[in-house]
């Protein structure tokens, strides 16, 4: 890494490997930096100050600047109940994908050649398939006329109207657990590579019982992908739009949906603007306040030996 | 040994196959119904029926959807690797100032929630006046696409092997010939693999689209998104079941090619 243009373009006075070096990265790099400062910064940064503008029913957008917007995002009561419900959906789906995907991962990891590559295809391949069509697969299940209102009807367990799970948070924490556990399997999976298997071995010749082995010897080696994937779903899920839209609907509105309601129907792009930034910067500070919790964690694990 | 730690229990399998059948049931089902005859959502009991796969061909909005959505993953995954092969070699290979700052840029779209881009960029392409049209569509892809392609460009840069590249050009190779003949093709599982992440993210994509999209230039996604808001018919389950088909062919391509489960961790 540390070595320099110099060896391999052998320029031929030293002036002119100085200068190749100084200027070459910023050339090959300077595509792709201008493209993303102008498409990637001037949008954002138009949003932020959309955020600040009026907005009125009659008149539309206003640029007379006003804290109105986030007083509303910030104080009122209606985007208190959204905040909460997307955090609460995302801290469930969070979980029950840890207690899913993690052990399944184990079982991947643990099983024989073909069958071990098959299922990691079978387990990762929805990750490419589009999220319509798998919220549709879902909506199919679990709606009024779905498998499982008929199967429940079948074992007498649902009365004659059946049931469904559209429009309530247990339908969309399903939805939205099928989408992403494949997440932390791959996340679970990526460390369990480099994780020594007949470590589990040894624990167990010398008379620990497997669940020990689990949770004494697998498990705290697997964790740093535990807590990235857990990080993955979690942000993913808090800022959701398909599958909270398509099952929750108008009745369950999350951040993601409400942001495309006012902006699409209720056409108050500056309240919009406002809950988007709001989302953006819960999204980051989360993001970063976990990464430095778990670093602090592991520094402080590996200290103690 | 009596006990091995290497095989799955009973209890482990029970599991594995419940978790399995939990993976695969809502796409089974998707399939299941686009073979029903009847006119309304139902299984087919009584036959199976093509009739809901000839209805797409009646349907030219879903087919210019479709279309979209292949020029748009195809052109924006090729512009976002076109940029990533440069910049990647500059990443890997160069200590300058900003290097960290621009890493950072880059992946910063993974960070970003779709949303926020998707009314971002509608402000933006409506006020310099081109929203709706396929070059700002392009454009909103290309971004969201250049955290894949970088990563396993980038990835593909550091394993490369410099020795055959300065043996080339001690052999009186120039840096152009030597990273033409030498480098790139070493590079091609990643930039393809890079390149096929791309295109799939793009082709899926509907947070975002949904916002940038107009009704002459709507992808896939969002043609279906707005089809489920009115109403949810055995169409859509055909038309499913055709992305389904699709996408696990591709599937097949990219793991034979490259390994899922590399592409989709971005370690290459």
């Amino acid at each position: 890494m540390t070595e320099t243009v110099m060896e391999t373009m052998r320029p031929r006075s030293p002036n002119r490997a100085r200068h190749l070096e100084r200027w070459l990265p910023l050339w090959l790099t300077g595509p792709a930096a201008v493209f993303f400062l102008v498409l990637l910064g001037m949008p954002l940064l138009m949003t932020l100050a959309l955020s600040f503008y009026t907005f009125d029913y009659t008149a539309g957008i206003d640029k007379t600047l006003t804290f109105a917007n986030y007083a509303e995002v910030l104080f009122d009561g209606y985007f208190h109940e959204i905040f909460l419900r997307t955090y609460a959906i995302s801290l469930v789906t969070t979980v029950l994908c840890v207690l899913l995907g993690a052990p399944e991962a184990y079982i991947l990891y643990r099983m024989r050649s073909p069958w071990r590559s098959i299922f990691l295809l079978v387990t990762l391949g929805p990750l490419l398939i589009s999220v319509v069509v798998r919220t549709l697969g879902w909506v199919l299940l679990i709606g009024g006329n779905g498998l499982l209102s008929q199967l429940l009807q079948g074992l007498g367990l649902a009365g004659s109207r059946g049931v469904s799970l559209m429009y309530t948070h247990t339908g969309v924490v399903i939805a939205m657990v099928h989408v992403l556990v494949p997440f932390m399997v791959i996340s679970v999976w990526a460390s369990l590579r480099k994780v020594d298997l007949s470590t589990g071995d040894a624990a167990l010749s010398l008379g620990a019982k497997p669940f020990t082995v689990m949770r004494r010897v697998i498990f705290p080696q697997v964790l740093p992908g535990v807590l990235s994937g857990s990080l993955i779903v979690f942000a993913l899920t808090a800022s959701y739009f398909a599958t909270p839209s398509i099952i929750g609907g108008r009745r369950l509105k999350v951040v993601a949906t409400s942001v495309y309601d006012e902006y699409l129907s209720t056409m108050n792009w500056p309240l919009g603007a406002s809950i988007s930034i709001v989302l953006l910067l819960l999204n980051v500070i989360i993001v970063m306040s976990y990464s430095r919790w778990v670093e602090r964690r592991f520094r402080r694990t590996l200290g103690e030996g | 040994m009596s006990v091995d730690s290497r095989r799955n229990g009973r209890l482990a399998l029970a599991f594995h196959t419940l978790f399995v059948i939990f993976l695969l049931a809502p796409l089974v089902v998707i399939i299941l119904v686009a073979f029903t005859p009847k006119g309304y959502l139902s299984y087919p009991t009584a036959g199976f029926s093509l009739r809901w796969f000839r209805e797409i061909l009646e349907r030219p909005d879903f087919i210019d959807a479709f279309y979209h959505s292949l020029n748009l993953g195809i052109v924006s995954a090729t512009l976002a690797t076109l940029l990533s092969i440069p910049a990647a070699l500059a990443l890997a290979r160069f200590r300058f100032a900003g290097r960290e700052f621009l890493n950072g840029l880059f992946l910063s779209p993974l960070m970003i929630p779709h949303i926020v881009l998707g009314v971002a960029f509608l402000r933006f392409f409506s006020e310099i006046g081109i929203g709706g049209t396929f070059a700002s569509l392009v454009l909103a892809h290309v971004i969201i696409v250049m955290p894949y392609t970088l990563r396993l460009v980038l990835a593909a840069v550091m394993g490369l092997d410099r020795e055959t590249e300065r043996a080339a050009v001690s052999l009186g190779a120039n840096p152009f010939t030597s990273f033409r003949r030498i480098t790139l093709p070493q590079m091609l599982p990643g930039v393809a693999g890079g390149w096929m992440l791309a295109f799939i993210t793009s082709f899926d994509e509907l947070t975002m689209t949904v916002f940038v999209a107009s009704p002459s230039n709507t992808t896939l996604p969002v043609k279906m998104y707005n089809y489920i808001e009115q109403t949810i018919d055995p169409l859509l389950a055909s038309v499913s079941t055709v992305i389904i088909v699709l996408t696990v062919a591709f599937m097949l391509v990219l793991d034979r090619f490259y390994g899922l489960d590399r592409v989709l961790s971005g370690k290459g």
